[in-house]
This record gives structure tokens, C-alpha cells and sequence, in this order.
């Protein structure tokens, strides 16, 4: 499968990555190089089998349902870029 | 006292050859004064070092210490340290101090090893040269114009240059064990959920896992046994009981069944590799390894399913780096779409931003199955060539990687060639078995590594074939001229 600079605009909008114009060309070849790596997987027969996601099959596991956590926010919010009040400042989202 | 080897180092602790101070200033100044050369430390905090090793030396009056207590050991800067920068290698958390430990750092500091710096790597692990990092390239002590491979390029070079007995690194396809082979060193990527990934900057979850860089297998278990355990606060982590990995490090071979993927010497293999790795073979063999061909069918699917599913959970982990929380933000951002993605754009290097536009592709609507789903199907397959080779033999045996270590540049332009690099190590993370690299011979000067790879959880198997081969060869005592220079 091939991909456009279309594409590559509109993927890397969801990824919330600004690409600058005269980088989408060189961007849009260098995935394309490694996506037509991934077109052989399309040559193995795999309707029978299940798809893998935990290497030893484990699943999560549940604890008590108890709190086990301290209150750290401040030590957390130290680090942040903009605080107020115990909350995150980012640009005005509405009017 | 530098070219001891961490079990020799402990043993010289107890018995008051030297105090902990004493061993950690001589690595301090060796990293002062040859690591302008290699690039390997990102951060080494010189008065934490040396109150460490202080304490430890306390510990180690008072009767109480461990086989580690006051050992200088190297982490990868993947690993959070309170109160230490933890930079992944990225412009986008060169700022960031956590306020936690990563698990695993507690339990060294509980052993009472002293923290000794934070090394070079790839930009949050995604790379096999160590060029990807945001601080600039490590280089190969064995000749500084070659890559000392990566991801954990930095903790190979420091170990390699005597700047440090031992290192952490982290694996997620192959970032312990060909960084290991490259710069001339033992290195094993445990069973994955063997060691906790609590505080381990997250790439691909699935695949990651923490493991041990040293000189010896010996070493190796010595950190391992520190390593290894259940975490409650890693939801992956696994329950199964660990042992003591050095344990078995002295029994016989004899009987040994060691299964070579006829995949694993075909095309692509460096000749002075192959024959290094068929002498290497032919010493297990004298020690009464039986030698068995083994099938991996699936072998040639394995760089793109690992460049799939790897890229695709990279995308989703690396989505929380979005310059609200902690980490690089954007001057003055418009709104927040500009602060997201202008943050991205700037704090992200280009092999990253890469790998998360493919595993956003991959996971897209419309492309999932034929990607992701498709990729984590395959998955399955190449793990049963592995169980089904494990039916016939106790252990799998062949090179770390298709040559000995590139030059700095060579295979910048062109990802998918260095993609190729990986071919011999991405399956094992695949399956999420053990692996481990040694060193087997030199090709003009660059060392050679060999791979184990073993059933799971059968760790102590291949430590024990590590260190009954390295009873019968000298490849891993050789080190490079760099390190006999410098201070101590």
C-alpha cells in the first residue's frame, strides 16, 4: 500500500505533530519506504489465528479495591510547565 | 581496581581491599576524563555518587551488606531518578526531574549500589546506533568512528570503556543485546514482566523489558538477582517466583541441546560473523553441547510485524507528551491545538515522529486490520516456531546481529536499512523470551556477539551457557585500548 502526502498530512494532524510544508515530501517517502517494508505481511494466510497482544497471554490483574495511592499533587504539579490553584493552565479552550 | 569485574568488586568491598568511596571516585574520574571522548553519560551527579558510596561504606562496616552494596552502577536515562533529570534522550523531557523512582532504582538503592550517572541512549529507545539522541552520539570505544549500537549504546560504551563494572539498559527489540555485541560486552533481556516496568520510560509496552550490562555472566546474574521480581505496580509484571541466577552458573553442559535456525545463517550474514559464531558453537559443543538444526519459518516476517506493532503502541504511549503536564512546552502557544502540536513538532526528533506517524497510520480506521490486527496475528506464528523449536532443544543459539558494529552515519538516511539490524533479535521480544548476547570473537578490531536465546523464564539456562563458555574463551576479558587510559 502507498501513501500520499494527503495522508500523511491528515495522520500526522491526529498525532497532534506539526510537520513544516517542505518536510511532508522527504516525510511522506520515508514512511512509504516502511509501510511497503510491512506489504509482505499481507502474504501469510492468518484467518485461523488469533491475534497476539501479551507475549505470555497473561491478562491484567485485578487488586482489592482499596486506595493504595498518597496525594501528590504538588510534587507532580512542580514539574509542570503552568499551574494555578492546583490545576494545569493551558490556552483559553472557549470564549 | 577499574578492570575488576562486579563479583570480584564485591568481594574487594567485604574484604576492605578498597572502600566504596575509594572505587567511586576512580570511576567518577575516569568518566571526567574519557568520556569527552565517547559520549556515553548524559548526567553523572559526582556529590550524590560519592554520599552514596559513603552510606554504603557505613553499610559495609556495620556487617550488612549485599553482594551489590556500593557497586558504581550506570542506568540508562530511561529509568526515573528522584530528583534526577530523566531525559529519555529527547529534547522532549530534557527537562524533566521525576518525582519518583523507577522500581527498579529502588531496588539498587535498597541494595545499597550507588548510582553512578545516567547514560546515552536513542531517543525514548527508538534506534540501533545511538545517533537518535538528543545529546548527540555515543560512540564505539573499540573504534570511536563506529556506532556503539543502541538502544542502551551508552550503558555498552561505559561498561565496555571500564567507565562503570556494570549498566541497566532496556530492550524492546534487541537495545540490550546488539549494543552487548557491538561494544564487546554480556548482556541479557530477561523474560518479558520479569523485571518491573514502573518508572521505565514507556515505548512499546508489550515488547519492553529491563535487563543487566555487564563484562561477565556472572555479572549479569549478580544484577539480575537485584532486578528480578514481582511488582505489584506494574500490571504486566509476573507473579512467577524468581531464583537465584547464579546458582546454576557452574553446571556441566553436557547433554545440552542447542538448536540453530537454519534462518539465522543464510543470506545476510557477515562472514567473519558466521565464523566466529561456528567457533564459538564448536566450544559449547566440547563441553559436550549437542549441536541440533532447528526451523524458524517465520523469521523473514519478523522486522516488519516488529515495525508495525512496536510504531503502534509507541503512538498511543507517546500521545502523553503534550506540554501540559511536565516536559518541553512551546513558547506562547496560540491555543491548544498549537500547543500540542507545536510542543510535538519541537520536542520530538525525526526517527520518533516516524514511528509514531506509522503506528498512527496503523491503528487508523480503516487500516487496523490490515495492519495492527494483521501484524499481532503473525505475532502468534512467529512465537510458535519458538515453542515448537523449544519442544526439540534446551536453548537457541546464533549471531546478535548481521556484522560487527557500522560507522557513525552510515545508515542515518535510510531507516530501513537500519531496520535490518535488528533481524536476529526483534522475534525474541516478539515472543517474549529470554535473550542474551556474549561476547565470541573480533572482526579487525570490532567485537562479535553471540545470541542465547531461552525458553521463558529460563533465565539461570542462559546464564549458565554464558559463563561455562566464557570458562573456555577470553573473548569477554579483552577490552579496548581507550580503556586503558584514564585515571585509577
Amino acid at each position: 500500500m502507498s501513501i500520499d502526502q494527503e495522508e500523511i498530512q491528515k495522520i500526522a494532524e491526529l498525532a497532534r505533530i506539526r510537520v513544516a510544508d517542505d518536510q511532508i515530501g522527504p516525510l511522506t517517502d520515508r514512511i512509504g519506504e516502511i509501510l511497503a517494508m510491512a506489504d509482505s505481511l499481507q502474504s501469510v494466510d492468518t484467518d485461523e489465528v488469533a491475534p497476539l497482544s501479551n507475549p505470555l497471554d497473561a491478562t491484567q490483574r485485578l487488586r482489592d479495591d482499596t486506595v493504595t495511592e498518597e496525594n501528590r499533587r504538588d510534587a507532580y504539579q512542580a514539574i509542570a510547565p503552568a499551574t494555578e490553584d492546583g490545576l494545569y493552565l493551558v490556552p483559553k479552550v472557549i470564549d | 581496581m577499574y578492570s575488576q569485574t562486579v563479583a570480584r568488586i564485591s568481594r574487594g568491598l567485604k574484604d576492605r581491599e578498597y572502600s566504596s568511596v575509594e572505587l567511586t571516585r576512580c570511576f567518577l574520574d575516569r568518566i571526567q576524563s574519557l568520556d569527552g571522548q565517547l559520549n556515553a553519560f548524559v548526567t553523572v551527579d559526582k556529590d550524590a555518587a560519592l554520599a552514596s558510596a559513603a552510606a554504603a561504606d557505613e553499610r559495609i562496616a556495620a556487617g550488612t551488606a549485599s553482594a551489590l552494596t556500593g557497586v558504581p552502577i550506570a542506568h540508562k536515562d530511561i529509568f526515573c531518578t528522584r530528583g534526577m533529570r530523566t531525559s529519555c534522550g529527547s529534547r522532549m523531557l530534557d527537562n524533566f526531574v521525576p518525582p519518583y523512582n523507577a522500581t527498579m532504582i529502588d531496588q539498587f538503592n535498597r541494595e545499597g549500589a550507588v548510582l553512578l550517572g545516567k547514560t546515552n541512549m536513542d531517543e525514548f529507545a527508538m534506534g540501533s546506533s545511538n545517533e537518535n539522541s538528543f545529546y548527540g552520539p555515543t560512540h564505539n570505544p573499540w573504534n570511536l568512528e563506529r556506532v556503539p549500537g543502541g538502544s542502551s549504546g551508552g550503558s555498552a560504551a561505559a561498561v565496555a570503556a571500564m567507565l562503570a563494572p556494570a549498566a541497566t539498559g532496556t530492550d524492546t527489540g534487541g537495545s540490550i543485546r546488539q549494543p552487548a555485541a557491538f561494544c564487546g560486552i554480556t548482556g541479557i533481556k530477561p523474560t518479558y514482566g520479569r523485571v518491573s516496568r514502573l518508572g521505565m520510560v514507556a515505548y512499546a509496552s508489550s515488547l519492553d523489558q529491563a535487563g543487566p550490562m555487564a563484562r561477565t555472566a556472572e555479572d549479569c546474574a549478580l544484577l539480575l538477582n537485584t532486578m528480578a521480581g514481582h511488582d505489584p505496580l506494574d500490571s504486566t509484571s509476573s507473579n512467577q517466583p524468581t531464583q537465584d541466577y547464579t546458582a546454576d552458573l557452574g553446571q556441566s553442559l553436557a547433554g545440552l541441546k542447542v538448536g540453530l535456525p537454519k534462518e539465522y545463517f543464510g543470506e545476510g550474514l557477515d562472514t567473519a560473523t558466521a565464523q566466529h559464531i561456528e567457533q564459538a558453537l564448536r566450544v559449547l559443543e566440547q563441553q559436550g553441547a549437542e549441536l541440533v538444526e532447528v526451523s524458524l519459518p517465520h523469521s523473514s516476517l519478523t522486522i516488519p510485524t516488529y515495525y508495525i506493532i512496536a510504531p503502534a503502541e509507541a503512538s498511543t504511549n507517546l500521545s502523553r507528551f503534550d506540554g501540559v503536564r511536565y516536559g518541553h512546552r512551546c513558547e506562547d502557544p496560540q491555543d491548544l491545538h498549537d500547543l500540542y502540536t507545536r510542543t510535538r513538532e519541537e520536542g520530538f526528533g525525526e526517527e520518533v515522529k516516524r514511528r509514531i506517524l506509522v503506528g498512527t497510520y496503523a491503528l487508523s480506521a480503516g487500516y487496523y486490520d490490515a495492519y495492527y490486527k494483521k501484524a499481532q496475528q503473525i505475532r502468534r506464528l512467529i512465537r510458535q516456531d519458538f515453542l515448537d523449536c523449544f519442544a526439540e532443544v534446551d536453548i537457541i543459539a546464533g549471531p546478535t546481529t548481521p556484522g560487527p558494529a557500522f560507522a557513525l552515519g552510515a545508515k542515518t538516511s535510510d531507516p530501513v536499512a537500519m531496520y535490518l539490524e535488528d533481524v536476529y533479535t526483534l522475534a525474541v521480544n516478539l515472543a517474549g523470551l529470554p535473550g542474551l548476547s556474549m561476547p565470541a570473537g573480533q572482526a579487525n578490531g570490532s567485537p562479535i556477539g553471540m545470541q542465547l536465546i531461552g525458553k521463558h523464564f529460563d533465565e539461570a539456562r542462559l546464564l549458565n551457557v554464558a559463563h561455562q563458555y566464557q570458562q573456555h574463551s577470553d573473548w569477554h576479558l579483552q577490552a579496548p585500548a581507550l580503556a586503558q587510559g584514564g585515571e585509577g
